[in-house]
């Protein structure tokens, strides 16, 4: 006997990236999933971010690592709350591992949950967390070809950050053919270009980040 | 890699659905898989072959129904199927496009007794 199921295979982990956005919408915190190949700069844009936001914008962070507490501990320094995942093998972040970081985080203390996912431009992309926005940031070694390569998140981005453009000059990265591709696949993402070395472009993208906040007067309501 | 993932979900959702009817045993399933969901069948069969013993869906067949990238121009409507290195439309080389298909990752239906 045949029976039709005609389900999501990740319909699951959909439900629980729902309730974790819920419960982010109930506590006025505002997400942000940020993803990369590894080594592409999440951390630094991270940090960049928390440092040109100190005393405006409340932020936490959630690490995903295969392993290590490296880059949680180079948050914790910014003095914000922070909880590291190590997803001891699996590629990416799933709501499930989200929704056990988010009962360990102050969330009434927070406006703005960046998530930094793990190094891996495949999949991620598959699973939803309860961000309502997601980042991807392509560095300039990785090359203007990965929008062929791995489309997908291309496609779903909100946003798409060009880091590292300081090395554009040694590389044969064409910003100009690369955005036009993007914009073919994907008319909603903002395209920025920034430097965590020599900060160039920060403010651009800093402000889409204050923009995208959904609860900017959650800290004078209270 | 994420097929470990995938595939412990989807035995989970088959194996719902079988308990549903109250299938003794699944013999088959019938999956539908995008070309941009990066899914690899092999890996699939593999982790399945592991994660089902046991399992009401121990030694069902997997059947994979691979869906290409499929996209409409947004100037001329062309539907297309983007070149390697190209994804503008073949016909008016509009750049801007909507993906139609290529997305897809499903369990289409399962065959018990």
């Amino acid at each position: 006997m045949e029976i039709k199921v005609l389900k999501d295979i990740l319909s699951a982990n959909d439900q629980i990236a729902e309730r974790n956005h819920a419960l982010l919408q109930s506590k006025n915190v505002s997400c942000i999933n940020v993803m990369s190949s590894p080594g592409s700069g999440k951390t630094s844009l991270i940090l960049e971010t928390i440092r040109r936001l100190k005393g405006k914008v409340r932020i936490g962070v959630i690490e995903g690592d295969i392993s290590s507490t490296i880059d949680a501990q180079k948050v914790s320094g910014e003095g914000v709350p922070v909880l590291q995942i190590n997803t001891g093998g699996e590629c990416h972040l799933d709501a499930v591992m989200v929704g056990h970081a988010l009962d360990n985080l102050p969330l009434v203390d927070i406006d703005l949950l960046l998530i930094e996912n793990v190094g891996n431009l495949v999949c991620p992309g598959e699973f939803k967390l309860g961000e309502e926005k997601k980042v991807l940031i392509l560095s300039v070694p990785e090359g203007d070809d990965k929008i062929y390569k791995y489309p997908l998140l291309f496609h779903l981005a909100d946003a798409v950050v060009i880091n590292k453009i300081d090395l554009l000059p040694y590389t044969k990265f064409d910003v100009e053919g690369f955005s036009k591709a993007l914009k073919g696949i994907n008319q909603k993402a903002q395209i920025f270009q920034v430097s965590c070395t020599t900060h160039q472009g920060i403010e651009g993208w800093v402000s889409w980040v204050v923009s995208s906040i959904r609860y900017p007067h959650k800290r004078t309501a209270k | 890699m994420h097929e470990l993932a995938i595939t412990q979900s989807m035995l989970d959702l088959v194996l719902d659905e079988a308990n549903k009817t109250g299938a003794a045993r699944v013999q088959k399933i019938n999956l539908v898989l995008g070309e941009m969901s990066g899914i690899a069948g092999d890996c699939v069969q593999f982790y399945f072959d592991y994660l089902s013993k046991g399992t009401n869906a121990e030694r069902a067949t997997l059947s994979f129904r691979k869906i290409p990238t499929q996209a409409r121009c947004h100037n001329c409507e062309e539907v297309f199927t983007p070149k390697e290195f190209d994804w503008s439309c073949p016909k008016c080389h509009n750049v801007s496009l909507e993906i139609t298909a290529g997305k897809e990752l499903y369990v289409e239906s399962i065959e018990v007794e």
